[in-house]
């Protein structure tokens, strides 16, 4: 078995292996030791990766090739660089901390933690394939548990977040399904078989008029699960409806499954197309920026907040994206990275305040500082490292997508460029208007007593804040780490 | 020459912020106490150190001071544009090391007796410990991208100290505003220092300030609307500075920031953080006289001389003392700010840098000691406001003697410390241009009136009665009085063109007699008027109130400016776009998306009726179906 279809490997296996078990205990205890070993392959993975790429420069690595159907040249192909070996890594580390916000689900836990590693499933398949289909097959396997998820655990309005969320993505799966499909009958220029393979098709010249056609089809496909104005609606009301894990995990880590299509399948192989349509969906994207910001201040909910400020920061990964080169690159990916710890961190956050309040409304809530101190400093230094402050991975990663943003010279980019930027005020604003009400103040009389931080709570906080912190002190090791693995990638778009 | 070893200087305190931080709960007051002034006397023991090794020791190459840096790569941008960190020995910045780590380590000292018995009182001193951490970052940084990095710290470590006593919404909100309206500065900064990246290829300080290098002498290669794109990017940068350094307009969060326990006001909101500003254009400064014939120094220039003569109006009508003192605070900056934008170069021309230095150098000094002072009389009667006070000389005589000192060196009067520098300053401003010339000249009469005024008001005056009677502070508070009332004489007898010039050059300053004799006049206008309305209860204040009439109105309301900004963020930027857009997204995107859902389930209700399988449905509808399309006929063939 090699070292990446055991990442696929592994969550079937625990899945079985939920199948055994019985009640709440168990089934946590098998899905944290599940999800252990998922992320003790991750940081081997990243050690192999690191070896590897040492006396190794292909574009991917760790590369397997099983053909699976045979008709249609549809192979089951893997294969990882930098950037994929860096989000898995995120993956495993939010699955790990979901587990362990989770370690109290009362309701069904088996399913509810089957459902869960389902979802990992599909995400770790959709990063490590380098097919098209297998790709898109992984896609829906991670989208589809997220429907059960909201519609059975979720709060409040359920049946209709969770419908909403799940036809708006199924819609754009449909879109993207078309642009793949565009994609596919067009890898054969030469004459040869036709292909799903994306480094095959990357050295195929796909004729600019397809381009053209295909490359928006492709990207809204994927950015609509990064929250691309104006399709994030889904995003508000599926988080509010969902339960705190399946929040962390689906803003931490679905949502970048966009940025990240976007970036392997968009970009590579229709660079041309790209070229050509960045000006649209960098209007889309910047005013996603500045809207998402400017929305979030003015919302009530926690989760509405957090949902809001995810749409203004997933924004900015799709813009630096748009930005078609190496710095906003490296930028978009670290980004994608940060706001994964980030929002994963504030969901947890946000579950743990409400299960203790039984509360969302900033303006209910008050004075927690003094009565769960932990959980408190721990939001307010998630808010610092949201609104990118230096010390912390937003920072690093804004910075890049700034100075990228800023080696166009015309004066559309300089506008949209600044446009973004101004975001990092609001997000400011939004920050310490919660801040400032939730957190500080006098203690409200009913939550005097709150019950005190337990341990599984502290250690799904430290497994997200740790990375937060790294990759905001010492960034130039990751951040070199990925430019590397651009480069290939960069080649298409270079004027 | 080796200095590496300074990095140690900031990293000490952060130390402490981590150790205090993370054990608050553990660890006893006492010894938290203890842990912080020992580790800044460590820093403040370095910090002299490197300065008398980099002034005394380290040899000049042709009479100018080097400029010694010890850096490596934190990130990279493309293959030539990274950002760095590491340390920047000048004589700019070991001044700043001097004054930080100095008016740090007293703050601490005073604090152990200000906070004592506060629960917060550990966490207290993790805070002080992060902020003098990352002022002192600031101060060594090397580049721009690295100032910028430890002015966000210092940003949110004033957030976090303003903010302390987080359960008194006043403090929320003063430290709210504080972050936000510098964080919005900011911004300007952020976008000026990646417009210099871009255009110049580097972030570096050494190679930008470079006089003969090619930054400054291609300047004109770009340009936009007009101007220069170096231009543009300094006046975002001096934007961004005067955000931090309260310069009018932005100047709003700084008397709100007094929120603060008093011992911040004088560490964060007197000497070392507002002055960040001043530092960041000091540091940039051949940049801002070189590259479009100082056209960017000019702003700063007369924004400095506006903010100084604006604020110090406001500051005599104010009655919270520790709002006059930061009203004064930003006169004195604007002081600064002015010294630097009328300076030149080159010997003696350069006398407005060396004099912005040298008062940044005396009033960080006395314009702490007044602070804290202040900090011991809140402390005994536990009051902010002026009306509350009167004839403490009597309960409080260390107090009163160190205030005083302070109030004279602020006022200008010799042979205090304030003397020397606002001297040199006017003369530099006189050298420039008169009309600035007279601002600061007003400014000096304003600001010894209204600081006697203040004295006055506290120490002598009317016989207040007190329900507690007032005593003086314990040790721990009069220590750092006494040390630096005793800094408040001698600091101006410091040969500040010796060590801190423009170009890195000694040289001598002479005092200009015909311009130190009206500056000092002007002085003792001031306190004598001040004497006359304050010293005992007197008809003439009031009097005085009502010839201003309305003027006096618009004063003490600082001029409308917080209500301004009111209007502008709550009612232009929440109700009429945070909150359209808000609506917008619920009533026009989100009901399209839901529209289609349900209008596709509409439309399938709709038809699934149609096909109800009864025959007489199937007759009517082909029936109404002929009629309809009959009279279509019969209507289109009637002529």
């Amino acid at each position: 078995m090699d070292i990446l279809s055991l990442f696929v490997v592994v969550p079937v296996i625990t899945i079985l292996a939920l199948f055994l078990a019985k009640g709440l205990k168990q089934s946590r205890i098998v899905a944290m030791a599940g999800s252990l070993v998922q992320l003790a392959m991750a940081f081997h993975l990243v050690y192999a990766y690191v070896k590897e790429r040492a006396i190794n420069d292909d574009i991917m690595v760790f590369m397997r090739d099983v053909v699976w159907y045979e008709d249609f040249n549809i192979h089951y192909a893997i294969g990882v660089d930098g950037i994929s070996v860096a989000l898995i890594t995120l993956t495993a580390i939010v699955v790990l901390a979901g587990v362990f916000i989770s370690w109290m689900m009362e309701d069904l836990p088996k399913e509810f933690f089957v459902s869960l590693i389902v979802l990992a499933t599909g995400v770790y398949g959709f990063f490590i394939s380098i097919d098209l289909f297998t790709m898109f097959v992984f896609y829906e396997i991670a989208v589809i548990p997220m429907y059960l998820l909201i519609g059975i655990w979720g709060t409040g309005p359920k049946e209709h977040a969770a419908m909403k969320l799940t036809l708006m993505l199924m819609g754009a799966s449909a879109v993207l399904l078309v642009g793949i499909l565009g994609i596919y009958l067009n890898s054969n220029a030469d004459g040869g078989p036709l292909t799903f393979n994306i480094l095959e098709i990357a050295q195929v010249n796909i004729p600019f008029a397809a381009q053209q056609l295909f490359f928006p089809l492709t990207f809204i496909g994927f950015a609509v699960l990064g929250a691309l104005f104006p399709f994030h609606t889904w995003s508000p009301d599926g988080h509010a409806s969902a339960p705190t894990a399946v929040s962390m995990l689906h803003a931490g880590v679905l949502m970048k499954l966009g940025g990240y299509g976007v970036f392997r399948v968009a970009m590579f192989l229709l660079p041309e197309g790209a070229m050509d349509w960045s000006w649209f969906f960098i209007i889309l994207s910047a005013t996603g920026v500045i809207y998402g910001a400017l929305g979030a201040v003015r919302q009530t909910d926690l989760k509405y907040i957090n949902a809001y400020s995810s749409v203004s920061h997933l924004g900015m990964v799709l813009f630096a994206l748009l930005m078609l080169n190496k710095t906003a690159w490296t930028g978009a990916i670290l980004q994608s990275l940060s706001h994964g710890f980030m929002t994963a961190l504030f969901f947890a956050l946000i579950g743990m305040i409400y299960g203790r309040t039984k509360t969302r409304d900033i303006y209910k809530l008050g004075g927690l500082l003094k009565v769960i101190p932990f959980i408190s400093v721990v939001y307010v230094i998630a808010g610092m490292a949201s609104l990118g402050l230096p010390g912390f991975s937003g920072f690093t990663a804004e910075m890049n997508i700034f100075v990228g943003a800023f080696q166009h010279t015309d004066m559309f980019h300089r506008v949209a460029t600044i446009v973004s930027i101004s975001a990092i005020v609001v997000t400011a604003v939004y920050i310490l208007r919660v801040i400032g009400l939730m957190l500080m103040g006098p203690v409200k009389s009913e939550f005097k007593d709150l019950p005190k931080v337990r341990w599984y709570e502290v250690t799904g906080i430290l497994l997200l804040l740790i990375p937060i912190t790294a990759l905001g002190v010492a960034p130039l090791w990751i951040s070199d780490l990925i430019m590397e693995s651009i480069k290939p990638f960069i080649q298409g778009v270079i004027q | 020459m080796n200095f590496s070893y300074t990095i140690l200087i900031p990293l000490i305190p952060f130390v402490v912020f981590l150790i205090l931080g993370l054990n608050h709960k553990r660890i006893k007051p006492a010894v938290s106490g203890y842990i912080g002034v020992f580790g800044l006397m460590a820093s403040a023991f370095l910090s002299y150190f490197t300065a008398y090794k980099y002034f005394f020791t380290v040899p000049k190459i042709d009479g100018i001071y080097q400029q010694i840096t010890h850096k490596t790569v934190w990130m990279n941008f493309t293959d030539t544009l990274h950002i760095d960190m590491g340390v920047l020995i000048d004589p700019i910045s070991i001044m700043m090391l001097i004054v930080v780590t100095t008016i740090s380590l007293l703050v601490h000292i005073y604090s152990r007796g200000y906070m004592k018995g506060d629960p917060g009182y550990t966490k207290f001193f993790a805070f002080l410990g992060l902020f003098t951490f990352s002022m002192l970052g600031l101060v060594l940084a090397t580049n721009l991208f690295q100032i910028y990095i430890f002015w966000e710290l210092v940003g949110v470590s004033s957030f976090l100290l303003i903010g302390y006593y987080y359960t008194k919404p006043s403090a929320i909100i003063a430290a709210k505003k504080a972050f936000i309206v510098t964080r919005f500065a900011d911004l300007f900064f952020l976008i000026g220092i990646i417009t210099i990246g871009f255009y110049t290829g580097t972030f570096d300080f050494e190679t930008l300030n470079d006089p003969t290098g090619e930054v400054i002498t291609n300047w004109a290669s770009t340009s936009f609307m007009g101007l220069s794109v170096l231009t543009w990017a300094l006046i975002l940068i001096f934007i961004g500075g005067a955000g931090k350094s309260a310069m009018f307009p932005l100047h709003i969060w700084l008397p709100d920031a007094m929120e603060g326990p008093t011992p911040v006001s004088a560490l964060i909101h007197a000497a070392t953080m507002v002055v960040a500003g001043v530092y960041l254009v000091a540091r940039l400064f051949p940049m801002y006289y070189f590259i479009e014939d100082g056209f960017a120094l000019n702003i700063v220039a007369y924004v400095g001389g506006f903010s100084s003569l604006f604020a110090a109006i406001i500051a005599i009508t104010q009655k919270d003392i520790k709002r006059v003192l930061a009203f004064s605070t930003m006169s004195q900056i604007g002081y600064m700010m002015m010294a630097l934008g009328v300076s030149g170069y080159d010997g003696h021309e350069g006398v407005g840098y060396m004099a912005s230095m040298f008062h940044l150098f005396t009033h960080s000094m006395f314009k702490a000691l007044l602070f804290l002072g202040a900090g011991s009389v809140i402390h005994a009667v536990h009051s902010n406001m002026m009306g509350d006070m009167g004839n403490l000389k009597k309960y409080m005589p260390i107090t009163n003697i160190t205030f005083l000192i302070a109030a004279f060196a602020i006022a200008g009067v010799p042979p205090f410390a304030g003397f020397w520098s606002k001297d040199e300053i006017l003369v530099a401003a006189f050298e420039y241009s008169k009309p600035l010339y007279a601002v600061g000249l007003i400014v000096a009469g304003l600001t010894a009136f209204y600081m006697f005024r203040l004295y006055f008001s506290i120490f002598h005056g009317k016989k207040t009665a007190y329900k507690h009677t007032p005593h003086e502070a314990p040790a721990s508070m009069t220590f750092p009085l006494l040390f630096l009332a005793v800094m408040s004489v001698v600091a101006g007898f410091i040969p500040f063109s010796n060590f801190v010039t423009a170009n890195k050059e000694p040289f001598e300053a002479h005092l200009n007699y015909p311009l130190a004799a009206i500056a000092v006049a002007t002085g003792l206008i001031g306190i004598i008027l001040a004497y006359v309305f304050y010293k005992n209860p007197t008809e003439y204040p009031a009097k005085c109130r009502k010839a201003f009439g309305s003027f006096y109105k618009w004063a003490y309301a600082k001029f409308y400016m917080d209500e301004l900004y009111f209007f502008v963020t709550r009612k232009i930027i929440f109700n009429c776009v945070s909150q359209p857009i808000a609506w917008f997204d619920k009533n026009v995107i989100d009901a399209f998306m839901e529209g289609i859902g349900s209008g596709t389930l509409k439309a399938s209700e709709k038809t699934k009726k149609m096909q109800s399988g009864y025959f007489q449905d199937y007759a009517m509808a082909f029936v109404g179906g002929v009629v309809v399309i009959s009279i279509v006929l019969i209507y289109i063939f009637k002529n």
